[in-house]
């Protein structure tokens, strides 16, 4: 636990010198120095939210599959960093992607966000500038929609929505929707115009504390449109049905 | 004054003293004041400690050696010295709560030119007490107080006290935890609710709906999620222990009296985050001071307490049988408790346990129409206040029976509904519900009529509208909508008259403290009005106080729950001397 603490200390302060680059203008920067005199240190903070972490058994072959997120900053300002990916049990990685984004709060329930994405794979590799919100709309949907530019200047989006439903205090259903968009064609990628893919997930969590929650759900992918018709070509399924079983953790 | 602390030797005690200057010696004081005038004279060191509380123990901070710190007994008129050594590895500092002192010596860093008292150092607080009543003190650095820096203060009249008792004893509320407040508050501000483990659940949904029908439950869960606001948020932390005088429930702290005996107790509530409504059963309780200050005796069965309020009540028990002192947060997540007896080691009952409120629009404000939020009708309140007072039924209280039920509904809480005092005394729902049975009176604000008439009875010359604001989602919590290093300053002009108006538009309670000037609450007692330093205002509603800008400075003022503070709720009062005209 200590040492735990001992690293994310010193992460904090590496991405907090990031987050303190990518924002200029930083609020930190401008406080008076007799309200920080009574504050001592005003709080750097920093939190990593494993949401996903799971084991997907489907039809054709198993992968393990992640989605994370993160982030160091204050109230105002904060430095995000994402990650998602799957990896099929025998095989090398198959999608992983990371984000690494300047966050900035708007609103009591929104922060706008940009910065850049990079896909290790797929091959070929590519880099994307994101810009983006991330909030809590009213009714408590979690909210993420980001739109993405390509370094070959293509153009995607993807809408992602996710619910907690408290069954107990303990006990949580998590219904998600996220759905893809592209402005054009991407051949390398496999991506055809339009909506590429949406996904569903329903996920059972039970929340031994807060912090560490196992899960069981299941996950249903279909690719749309030219995106399907891609897929069948090279002789893959556009729809991906799979049970999942996996850990929740944050910090 | 003997507060001989532990791991504070009597060597280090004369080396301190020898480099201090201590009551006798005629020492040059930074500044101008001679010692020569000292009528008390302690010192009191500030270091980590362990506190056992119901055999339980974990890290603490301790004044003077102890947690709570020693009570630090005085009078008025006398002049006190008190040299206070920093033993930790963090900056410390102490705050006489309630205290009239000058600016410097009010201990809260960065403000009237006091720095913080660095690990190592001794700051020489010294002042002429100008007062009488119980107060406190506290650490007014980072979390310390959470940690255990919190002792009381009595200081007994220059003449004669206009509340006989037999005996007196003090009884400081606290809440303890073993986490660390850093951690506390990382909690809060990285996981919204983080804290709260009675929010409503689909199981709540359907036997909710069950009693008060699909339609109307709907409704109300869909308000409140509209807003993306929790109807069972009473306090941000939990996993609190919760003390009188350091001792927790099973430690059973105990107050000895003779049968007839009159016992005043002096109830500070020192917690950091805790609101407590306070009992005796079977006792009844007379209110005759306030914040130190005295008031017209009041006859209640119990009250509800603000985090920095102090009470002074007098019981008179009767026969040897014990009484339970019993304090409950609002929350419902536990109590503290201690034992008025005739002898030690007898333990009254523990009576049952109150419900929790459930927040209701009114809470919000909603009901005066003060917030204009889109999307409310009147007909959507109505479902909604009657979704929640049915959601009382199920607060995760066991052993709720339906005739305490009935109590609830018609528990007269009037006055906290309405802290004016003036308007209408409707039945107390939402967060001022206690759950008072009927038939039990519980103290509202106005009820509160200050023992002697006001000094100052001008109208106040101008009003000064403080907005009691926050985003609860992200743990930021403001003044007129504005962090603690963001707002401008209140200024006032020293020697005018001044009215406050709190609003508090979030739906919490916010315990609002003054340093350096007693707020005479304006509860309907015309030239009598209350004088507090702490006045808890609850949520949506608005509040408004007075006061005679006649202490310069430049004072803290703000919400007095520690992780309210820490976040941003604070802001700087300065009453400022006339500059002499060129």
């Amino acid at each position: 636990m200590r040492l735990i603490r001992m690293s994310l200390h010193k992460a904090m302060f590496l991405a907090g010198a990031l987050s303190l680059a990518l924002s200029a203008g930083s609020a930190r920067a401008a406080e008076a120095p007799d309200a920080q005199q009574f504050h001592e240190e005003p709080p750097l903070l920093a939190t990593l939210l494993v949401d996903q972490f799971e084991h997907r058994w489907r039809d054709g072959e198993n992968s393990v599959d992640w989605e994370l997120e993160g982030w160091v900053g204050g109230d105002t300002n904060k430095f995000w960093f994402s990650s998602r990916g799957s990896k099929p049990v025998k095989g090398a990685v198959e999608e992983a992607e990371f984000q690494f984004l300047y966050s900035r709060m708007v609103s009591e329930f929104w922060d706008i966000q940009a910065g850049v994405r990079h896909d290790v794979r797929p091959q070929p590799q590519t880099t994307y500038a994101v810009a983006g919100f991330k909030g809590v709309a009213p009714y408590y949907f979690d909210v993420t929609a980001q739109a993405f530019l390509s370094e070959d200047a293509n153009v995607s989006a993807r809408f992602e929505v996710e619910y907690d439903v408290l069954i107990t205090q303990k006990l949580v259903i998590q219904p998600l929707a996220e759905i893809s968009v592209s402005a054009q064609r991407v051949r390398e990628l496999h991506l055809g115009r339009g909506i590429n893919d949406i996904e569903l997930g329903l996920r059972l969590r039970y929340e031994v504390v807060k912090e560490f929650a196992p899960y069981v759900g299941v996950t249903w992918e279909r690719k749309l449109g030219e995106t399907a018709d891609i897929a069948r070509q090279h002789g893959e399924d556009p729809s991906d049905l799979a049970f999942v079983a996996g850990v929740r953790f944050w910090f | 004054m003997h507060p001989t602390s532990r791991g504070f030797s009597r060597r280090d005690a004369l080396k301190l003293a020898g480099a201090a200057g201590v009551a006798g010696l005629v020492t040059a004081y930074p500044g101008r004041i001679s010692f020569a005038a000292t009528d008390q004279t302690l010192d009191l060191a500030i270091e980590r400690t362990r506190i056992t509380i119901d055999g339980h123990t974990s890290r603490g901070i301790a004044i003077g050696g102890s947690i709570p710190a020693p009570t630090l007994r005085w009078r008025e008129g006398q002049e006190v010295v008190i040299h206070v050594t920093n033993r930790l590895n963090e900056p410390t500092s102490i705050h006489w709560h309630g205290l009239l002192l000058q600016g410097v010596m009010d201990g809260a860093p960065g403000f009237n030119g006091f720095a913080p008292i660095h690990p190592g150092e001794t700051y020489t607080y010294h002042f002429k007490l100008r007062q009488a009543g119980t107060y406190w003190y506290h650490s007014h650095s980072a979390g310390q107080e959470q940690e255990g820096m919190y002792g009381a203060i009595v200081i007994e009249p220059a003449e004669r006290d206009p509340v006989r008792a037999d005996q007196d004893y003090v009884m400081l509320l606290s809440d303890h935890t073993t986490e660390s407040p850093d951690a506390v508050l990382r909690k809060l501000k990285v996981s919204e609710g983080y804290y709260n483990n009675n929010k409503r659940t689909l199981v709540d949904f359907f036997r909710d709906a069950q009693r008060d029908g699909l339609g109307a439950t709907v409704t109300d869960r869909l308000d409140w999620a509209e807003m993306r606001m929790d109807a069972t948020d009473l306090a941000d932390v939990t996993g609190y222990q919760f003390l009188v005088n350091g001792k927790g429930p099973r430690d059973n702290w105990t107050a000895l009296y003779k049968p007839g005996e009159r016992v005043r107790l002096r109830i500070i509530n020192g917690s950091a985050m805790t609101i407590f409504d306070v009992r005796i059963p079977g006792l009844a309780m007379t209110v005759v001071a306030a914040d130190g200050q005295n008031v017209a005796p009041v006859k209640v069965d119990e009250f509800r307490m603000g985090v920095g309020e102090t009470y002074d009540v007098v019981v008179i028990p009767q026969g040897d049988k014990p009484f339970t002192v019993f304090a409950e947060p609002i929350d419902r997540t536990g109590f503290a408790r201690a034992t008025l007896a005739v002898r030690d080691g007898l333990e009254g009952a523990i009576p049952e346990r109150r419900p929790r409120a459930v927040l209701t629009m009114a809470d919000m404000g909603m009901a005066h129409g003060g917030m204009a939020h889109g999307g409310m009708d009147h007909g959507a309140m109505a479902g909604m206040d009657h979704g929640a007072m049915a959601g009382m039924n199920h607060g995760a209280m066991p052993g709720m029976d339906h005739s305490s039920m009935a109590g609830m509904d018609h528990g007269s809480m009037p006055g906290m509904n309405n802290p004016g005092g003036m308007g209408s005394k409707d039945q107390a729902t939402g967060w001022a519900d206690a759950g008072t049975p009927p038939g039990a009176k519980a103290l509202s604000y106005a009820d509160l009529k200050s023992l002697t008439k006001a000094k100052d009875l001008r109208e106040p010359a101008h009003e000064i509208e403080v907005r009691l604001t926050g985003m609860m989602s992200r743990y930021i919590w403001t003044l007129n909508g504005r962090k603690f290093d963001e707002g401008d300053p209140i200024r006032v002009a020293y020697g005018d008259r001044v009215r406050i108006r709190f609003v508090n538009e979030t739906m919490m309670a916010h315990p609002m403290h003054l340093h350096g000037m007693f707020m005479e609450l304006e509860n309907g007692q015309k030239d009598r009005l209350p004088r507090k330093h702490v006045v808890l205002v609850p949520p949506g509603k608005t509040m408004s106080v007075q006061l005679t800008a006649d202490e310069p400075g430049e004072w803290p003022f703000h919400c007095h729950l520690l992780y309210h503070m820490a976040s941003g709720m604070m802001t700087r009062f300065i009453v400022e001397r006339r500059t002499a005209s060129l």
